[in-house]
């Protein structure tokens, strides 16, 4: 006969169970808190973007009092406006996409489909989430800071990004951007080491690899290509630093004239920077979507009524975007002044990753096909996604065709 | 019938559904095909290839998008739940996983070389020896044109002669940069000539982009880089600024004339070597 052994704990406190927490369902709700209220930050700022398109003539004495010197005369400064296209596009991307469907549906959904308990380090798992918040902090506070708000875009080309006279609110604002992104990128490495472990050592008995949920693929799958990814972000970001405020020149050429000083920089490229970040920037997308097309599948089929068609496939090619999405960065740098044989090479890997996303595309239309479809709103949402995708996939034969790329 | 032999059942959720497909799938067709917002004038000779890649490209995903999204609308219709039916139970055709996946892969095979094609004629090719050689550099926020003048020389330019009113830093010592035409903003070229653009900024990156012309390369500073095209037909045309290159970003335009003879542009060179 043996004694159970209970391990006798006392209760947790609030602060312990509800905001310091280890438990990864609460973790995961802070991170989709978080990361809706940054969402409402992001729209706002777009809002103010439509405002200003809309109605450009306008005076806001609003906007004035409440900006008074981004609203000088309760008209919109124009350096206002590309801060507002930089922070509401780094916003969106970082802090709410990667953050929501990563954080938010990777830590919560992650052990409830797997059979674990928790996952494998619940410390470390609290510590992204507050590494995270804290990424929220000052990239909410690059907003306000007196010189000005960040205006390289969300891409922060040197040496516009490199300079920091090269543009009103390239400064401080710049250097606290930065700073955002490589804390996001720290907290994006530990929770992608957690997943992965998780995923891969804590499989409850007869949950072999084949058998797991979609969702469980492309969070494993996505988990990869954080780890892989954000590493370079996170270099670029410290090489950033570096020309901005320890006289580097990683990204700056000799014989640059700033406000009519030259610079005493050489030996730089600011091509490098480019190459940095969308080798990053490239994965970073699938980061985003690969969860959200692991979801889709699931509820797709669970709101159809049959299997996904054709699950082995979904899984083959969903390693496949994975893998070719390091391959295909230089579509974003057609006509950047990189040697046009590279425009050559990165047209053809950029029209074959569109292969593995038609046999998706290809996979839910089967899924559909034959279904007892039950529409509710879960339901909607997946259907609409399918629809959208086939838009927005379409649109990159456009833009990875290279010669096409140069007028769009 | 739950024993899985029924057909589904036409729901008024799937109908309203698929009829909002249907919208997306007409709007788009009008916008393609009637075209009422398009592409700015062609006024290039390798722009007319670029035009023409892009309608192939438009035509193979205009038919995958009508066929993929209407086929998702049609099943949204008509697999509605119908009671307790089973849904039809296949998880997977490997014959039709096949055909759909080698048919994808050989169409944007033939893209590729399609586009290939037009790429490299651009790219991979010297331009003809008549060419009209312009160094063009941009700066925070204005575009500046030097011609090499009569003697067809480009005179020295240095970072240490640059003032305000010299924005190139043109050496007027030089011999051979005495008759060099230095041009704020204003570009000009004659019809049907081919042009090499040399490409130089003295700051940050900017774009050099000719919409008309089918033109657009990055001005990267540490770089002088080198595209070249012919224009087609006379007329003034925009060049704007592609990289935001700060503040000034959005106004940073410079224009481009064709003049419609050789001798309007020697003319306008004229005119210009005086100032």
């Amino acid at each position: 006969m043996s004694e159970s052994h209970v391990a006798t704990h006392h209760e947790l406190g609030f602060v312990r169970k509800y905001i310091f927490s280890t438990d990864h369902k609460v973790i995961g709700v802070q991170y989709m808190i978080t990361a809706m209220f940054m969402a409402i930050i992001g729209g706002l700022l777009s809002m103010l973007m439509r405002y200003q398109l809309a109605w450009p003539q306008a005076i806001s004495p609003i906007m004035a009092k409440l900006f008074p010197v981004s609203y000088n005369g309760g008209v919109m400064a124009p350096e206002f406006y590309i801060s507002l296209v930089t922070m509401h596009g780094t916003i969106m991307v970082f802090f709410l996409f990667t953050a929501v469907l990563t954080g938010g549906f990777g830590n919560f959904l992650i052990p409830l489909q797997i059979g674990a308990r928790d996952m494998a380090f619940p410390f470390l798992n609290a510590l992204s989430y507050w590494v995270f918040l804290l990424s929220c902090i000052v990239i909410f506070a690059a907003l306000f800071v007196a010189s000005g708000a960040p205006m390289g875009g969300w891409t922060a080309y040197a040496p516009l990004s490199a300079v920091p006279n090269a543009a009103p609110g390239q400064s401080t604002g710049m250097t606290l951007w930065i700073t955002a992104i490589a804390l996001f990128a720290v907290s994006g490495l530990m929770g992608g080491l957690n997943y992965i472990t998780t995923i891969l050592t804590m499989r409850t008995k007869g949950l072999s690899m084949m058998r797991l949920p979609l969702t469980q693929w492309s969070l494993l799958i996505t988990s990869i290509l954080g780890l892989l990814a954000f590493p370079v972000l996170l270099g670029a970001g410290i090489l950033l630093l570096f020309d901005r405020m320890g006289g580097t020149s990683f990204f700056i050429p000799a014989g640059i004239i700033m406000n009519q000083v030259p610079l005493d920089h050489s030996g730089g490229h600011p091509l490098l920077w480019q190459h940095l970040f969308w080798f990053f920037g490239h994965p970073e997308v699938y980061i985003v979507v690969l969860p959200a097309m692991g979801m889709a599948s699931d509820i797709l089929s669970t709101f159809c009524r049959k299997p996904i068609f054709s699950y082995r496939m979904m899984v083959y090619s969903m390693v496949a975007i994975a893998v070719l999405s390091f391959i295909v960065w230089g579509h974003h740098m057609f006509v950047s002044g990189m040697n046009p044989f590279l425009g050559s090479v990165f047209t053809l890997t950029t029209l074959l990753i569109a292969v593995p996303s038609a046999v998706k595309t290809f996979n839910w239309l089967g899924t559909v096909w034959g279904a007892r479809i039950r529409f509710t709103p879960a339901a909607l949402f997946a259907l609409g996604f399918v629809s959208m995708f086939v838009s927005g996939g379409l649109s990159g034969i456009f833009l990875g065709t290279s010669a096409a790329d140069i007028q769009l | 019938m739950a024993d899985g032999s029924g057909s589904g059942r036409v729901t008024l959720s799937g109908v309203v559904l698929a009829a909002l497909i249907l919208i997306l799938i007409i709007a788009s067709l009008y916008l393609f095909i009637a075209q009422p917002y398009w592409f700015p004038v062609l006024a290039s000779e390798h722009g007319g290839r670029i035009d023409s890649l892009f309608m192939a490209v438009l035509v193979v995903t205009g038919i995958a998008f009508v066929l993929v999204q209407g086929a998702l609308g049609f099943f949204i219709a008509r697999y509605g739940e119908n009671g307790g039916e089973r849904a039809s139970y296949w998880h997977d055709n490997p014959k039709a996983e096949a055909f759909l996946l080698i048919g994808t892969a050989v169409i944007l095979t033939v893209l590729v070389f399609m586009g290939q094609r037009v790429w490299a004629s651009i790219y991979f090719s010297d331009e003809p020896a008549n060419a009209t050689e312009i160094h063009v550099t941009g700066e925070q926020f204005s575009w500046t044109f030097q011609y090499a003048g009569q003697d067809g020389q480009f005179g020295r330019t240095d970072n240490k002669l640059i003032t305000s009113t010299n924005s190139v830093g043109l050496d007027r010592e030089d011999p051979v940069g005495k008759d060099d035409v230095v041009s704020a903003n204003i570009m000009h070229v004659p019809v049907g000539k081919p042009v090499r653009v040399r490409l130089r900024s003295k700051d940050v990156i900017h774009s050099f982009f000719l919409p008309n012309l089918r033109v657009k390369q990055d001005a990267v500073p540490g770089m002088g880089i080198e595209i070249w095209f012919t224009p087609t037909r006379a007329g003034q045309y925009e060049i704007a600024c592609a990289e935001l290159c700060g503040l000034g970003h959005y106004r940073m335009r410079a224009f481009l004339t064709v003049d419609e003879s050789q001798d309007a542009f020697n003319k306008w060179m004229e005119e210009a070597a005086k100032q």
